[in-house]
């Protein structure tokens, strides 16, 4: 296999608060993998550690790569997007105040990704159009749904392997989870990306996931080997169902 | 070279020609006097904005800086006789490891607290140069001016056009570093540094290196200070007003484009010197609080972000 990401057993959190409790999780070259919980119960935190944005206490993150394996605790998180992981962030995190396209620029920061820019570039005006028409606008002043494309445009520019998407759905409205929900899917296809998807809105979510990880409480509860299986879980009956 | 790019070259080899040519017609002393201090803030305010205004990091230390030039040019004369270009040299390095060494121990905090933490550094080195004998402690320190006036007739008008050449190679700095990848990377931590860093944006690589070439500018524009007044003693040359005009006029002039400083200082500064030789030392003060409340409600993004408005007006006017 290609491409791995693997997580073991990681502990973190922010001060005196603990985040994640054991997570373990693995993601496989091509899949597409959901990561479902609530809020607050550490979706983003397993994220950002993936990302070297937070630092886990105990546990192991490794991205084995053709033939090297790397230790994603130990890299800055520059190196981690410059060997081939990209994030959507949460609530988008734009840069407001500059252009669309200095966004996009911003994503494709490392050096092998500048080198590919105009390509890049073209590559997102063609699956976001709508960016292309708006690409001298701030950032900040467009709306909800297109914000989301930016962020999604941006993450692609640093020409990524494995996505990382943090609750796309957020503040979207039904009709335009359901699009970028679409859209993830026809992006993973066409670019061949592996995508760790962390959402709360299952019914989205397992559209497009092969698996998924259940998170309670900062730990893993349940996975499910295909959706059928995320369906028929006890606990997400419960939690999500209603039933 | 993009069309921008030879215009901004040819606009500064006409103020140096421009500067030359004053430095041959006029024979009052004093305009060279009063320049060679506007020209320094033109420094400053263009290098305190490489890291406050392209960034967001808010330095109140630009003394610091410019005080550890000056008695880097002392050490350089004292110790080692050195001339002036030399001086300007080992002043650029001291302030810019200094800058390296403040970054390296400040950047990881945000906001107020970088600014109190450089503030701090200003004091700190006050402190210890005024314990340091060899450099005259609290007391100062008197340097002689070469005798020799070189080229230029004076040394004062020679001074006048170093300052001229520094202020064209800090704007020169600053331009090449706007428009590069840095500046794009400064622009997103100004923004969003969480965002910045998520992406993969060096944060802290480029934030040291504004840290270090900003340093590096204000040690450069505080060494001729030494021979500049002669007199050198710790409270002027780690002066306060450093720190807050080369604030204030960036905030004057605008802080996303480099004109904007250099227009903020000659602005300000040539207001200043009006100020203080027509009416008094003491008004200059409450100049300047004006205008930075004026500047400040009524024009954040300062004359540049003005200028841009009207332009786009303009531009938005003339097409249906």
């Amino acid at each position: 296999m290609a491409l791995k990401l693997t997580v073991e057993g990681i502990d973190a959190g922010y001060g005196a608060v603990r985040a994640l409790d054991g997570v373990s999780i693995a993601v496989g070259e091509g899949e597409t993998v959901a990561l479902l919980g609530t809020n607050g119960n550490g979706k983003s935190t397993l994220m950002k550690c993936i990302m070297g944005i937070v630092r886990p206490s105990r546990g192991a993150i490794t991205l084995q790569l053709d033939d090297q394996t790397l230790d994603l605790c130990r890299l800055p998180t520059e190196e981690i997007v410059r060997a081939g992981v990209a994030m959507v962030p949460e609530g988008r995190r734009l840069f407001p105040k500059l252009t669309v396209e200095e966004n996009l620029f911003l994503g494709a920061f490392r050096p092998e990704a500048r080198r590919e820019l105009a390509q890049g570039l073209d590559f997102c005006y063609q699956a976001f159009p709508v960016l292309k028409e708006r690409r001298r606008q701030p950032a900040g002043s467009m709306s909800g749904g297109q914000q989301q494309m930016v962020a999604i445009a941006r993450a692609l520019m640093s020409r990524p392997r494995l996505l990382l998407v943090d609750e796309p759905s957020v503040g979207l409205s039904p009709l335009l989870v359901t699009q970028t929900i679409a859209k993830i899917k026809e992006l993973k296809d066409s670019q061949g990306l592996t995508v760790l998807m962390a959402e709360q809105n299952l019914h989205q979510a397992i559209r497009i996931a092969d698996r998924g990880y259940i998170i309670v409480h900062g730990k893993i509860v349940f996975h499910g080997e295909s959706r059928a299986a995320i369906e028929a879980n006890e606990l997400v009956r419960s939690y999500y169902l209603g039933v | 070279m993009t069309r921008a790019g030879a215009k901004f070259w040819v606009g500064a080899a006409a103020v140096m020609l421009l500067a030359l040519a004053a430095t041959a017609i006029l024979k009052n002393e004093y305009w060279f006097y009063a320049g060679f201090v506007v020209l320094q803030f033109v420094v400053l305010a263009t290098a305190w904005n490489i890291l406050g205004g392209y960034a967001g990091y808010v330095n109140f230390g630009t003394s610091a800086f410019v005080g550890a030039g000056t008695y880097a040019a002392i050490v350089a004369i004292k110790a080692l006789a050195a001339p002036l270009g030399v001086q300007i040299l080992l002043a650029a390095g001291i302030a810019g490891l200094l800058g390296f060494a403040t970054g390296l121990l400040t950047l990881r905090l945000r906001g107020i607290f970088f600014s109190i933490a450089t503030v701090a550094v200003a004091i700190v080195l006050e402190t210890f140069i005024v314990n340091w004998r060899f450099v005259g402690g609290s007391t100062g320190i008197q340097i002689l001016r070469p005798v020799d006036t070189g080229l230029f007739g004076s040394y004062t008008k020679m001074l006048f056009l170093v300052m001229v050449g520094l202020s064209v190679a800090a704007a020169a700095i600053a331009r090449t570093l706007e428009i590069s990848w840095i500046g794009r990377g400064l622009r997103a931590v100004r923004d969003n540094e969480e965002a910045a860093e998520s992406c993969g944006v060096p944060t802290l690589r480029l934030k040291l290196i504004a840290c270090t070439i900003s340093g590096a500018l204000m040690g450069a524009a505080g060494a001729p200070m030494a021979v500049y007044q002669s007199y050198i003693e710790p409270a002027s040359a780690f002066s306060l007003n450093y720190s807050i005009l080369a604030l204030a006029m960036p905030i004057v002039g605008g802080t996303a484009h480099w004109s904007g400083p250099v227009l903020g200082a000659l602005l300000f500064g040539t207001l200043q010197q009006v100020v203080s030789a027509t009416i008094s030392s003491e008004l200059n003060r409450l100049v300047i609080g004006v205008m930075l409340i004026v500047f400040v409600v009524g024009a954040p993004a300062g004359i540049v972000g003005l200028w841009r408005k009207w332009a786009a007006k303009r531009a938005g006017a003339g097409s249906p």
